[in-house]
């Protein structure tokens, strides 16, 4: 499948097959990625990165389709990752979100590629942020990525990404869903989609009115709640707007070291991991937790210190 | 390399041309899904370039046209000759659909790979693809 230097060469130079296949590595963990980490981000061209979530039937698909469209008129190039669910049973997926990108199928300067879970959890896959590195390399810039239809939990993406939107309908119910922890809690920006339908700016209302009362130890500012109807692309270019805003308040040193810890740790948490159960004593030593002579923290210390020396 | 491959096979379904609906077109993504595979669909009424642009971009092993109208002569081998042009002559390329017996042999030596009749399960497609499809490291 050629070698993963020559992809990246292509990649940054503009080439679309070469950055297909870049991914595809990615998505499978090629041998050699790890060796190629460093020039992937080093390649990088800074753009906007930006997470899409919200539950199942929200509007996802067509919210990216109309922001894309919104973006390509203010001459940007838009780089789109979209992931849906892999079966638990079989590993199989069917990943429909090019259905809702027709208009842009032609637009060479719009790429999209669709993306398994592959049995993350979260509302992402492993690789979407080493994939949304490959889109940097290529200059795409807004780089979208939209979570699999997320829950309340699902809250993955806020940590991947510089601006995490939330999207929701008229009827998500009441008002004290808005002050549930999870999703809502994550956004950046929270759009009511589906305007047209009656309710919607009630809703709307309602979610300003509870999440603006939010207090105590978290000195968050409530996100700006927006309403659209992406079929029509009403409200569509004020949420880009709104994106375009908060891409500075992303970028400021604090928030930026949040990202960054969150990815450290997360990149550690894997680490760790992979070396642990690579590890010769890792059969045995879960014996042990298992017949209750060792306990699982010292366990996990004694693997890593195994791994150290 | 030549092992079992131990990530899913990708594949692009797609409808080239007017067809009316899309039922056999979902029934076959959906089964596919069931027998392992990543499979993108695309929908209705799409163009040649439009086929061979989603393939490059999602960079699919298979493409999958599912065909009734009667325009097989006139779409697919322009898929093979695009995937072509455009480095991809790795991909495997396959229709299905309603496709008289004479255009078989003209698709197959355009490039189509195999034409899978009315009456093919998809027990029968899945394992055309897996022993077909190329191998990835």
């Amino acid at each position: 499948m050629g070698d993963l230097g020559e992809l990246l060469r292509g990649t940054v130079a503009g080439e679309r097959l070469p950055l297909a296949r870049l991914l595809t590595a990615i998505e499978n963990d090629a041998p050699g990625l790890r060796d190629l980490l460093p020039q992937l981000f080093a390649a990088g061209h800074g753009g906007h990165l930006v997470g899409i979530t919200g539950p199942p039937g929200s509007g996802k698909s067509t919210l990216v389709n109309a922001l894309t469209e919104e973006w390509r008129r203010r001459g940007r190039r838009v780089g789109i990752v979209a992931v849906d669910p892999s079966s638990p049973y079989t590993g199989g997926a069917i990943m429909g979100d090019r259905i809702r990108m027709m208009d842009h199928a032609a637009d060479r300067d719009v790429f999209m590629r669709s993306m398994a879970s592959r049995g993350e959890l979260g509302g992402i896959a492993s690789a979407t942020w080493m994939a949304a590195a490959a889109l940097d390399a290529a200059g795409y810039d807004p780089i979208l990525v939209e979570t699999v239809g997320a829950g309340q939990s699902e809250v993955e993406i806020a940590r991947l990404a510089e601006t995490t939107v939330v999207v929701e309908v008229p009827e998500m119910g009441d008002e004290v869903q808005a002050i549930k922890a999870g999703l809502l809690e994550v956004a950046d920006l929270l759009v009511v989609n589906k305007g047209d339908r009656p309710g919607a700016d009630l809703a709307a209302r309602h979610l300003r009115a509870m999440l603006s009362t939010a207090g105590g130890r978290v000195s968050r500012k409530p996100p700006p709640i927006m309403v659209t109807t992406a079929t029509s692309g009403e409200g569509v270019a004020a949420l880009a707007d709104a994106i375009e805003a908060h891409r500075a308040a992303a970028r400021t040193p604090e928030e930026a070291t949040a990202r960054a810890r969150n990815q450290v740790r997360r990149a550690l948490a894997d680490l760790a991991l992979r070396r642990a159960s690579g590890s010769a004593s890792w059969d045995a030593t879960l014996q042990s937790v298992a017949t209750r002579e060792l306990d699982p923290i010292s366990a996990a210390e004694r693997l890593l210190e195994k791994d150290a020396t | 390399m030549d092992d079992a491959r131990s990530t899913p096979i990708r594949v692009l379904i797609a409808k080239p041309g007017l067809d009316g609906h899309d039922r056999g077109a979902k029934v076959l993504a959906r089964g596919l899904r069931d027998e392992g595979f990543e499979v993108i669909y695309t929908g209705l009424r799409q163009t040649p370039e439009m086929i061979v642009d989603a393939a490059e971009q999602e960079d699919v092993d298979v493409i999958g046209m599912s065909i009734l109208s009667g325009a097989h002569m006139a779409l697919l081998p322009r898929v093979v000759e695009l995937s072509q042009s455009r480095g991809m002559d790795d991909v495997l390329i396959a229709a299905g659909g309603i496709i008289p017996d004479a255009d078989v042999a003209k698709l197959k030596a355009a490039g189509i790979a195999e034409v899978f009749g009315p009456g093919t399960s998809i027990g029968q497609i899945a394992a055309y693809f897996r022993e077909h499809a190329r191998k990835r490291a």
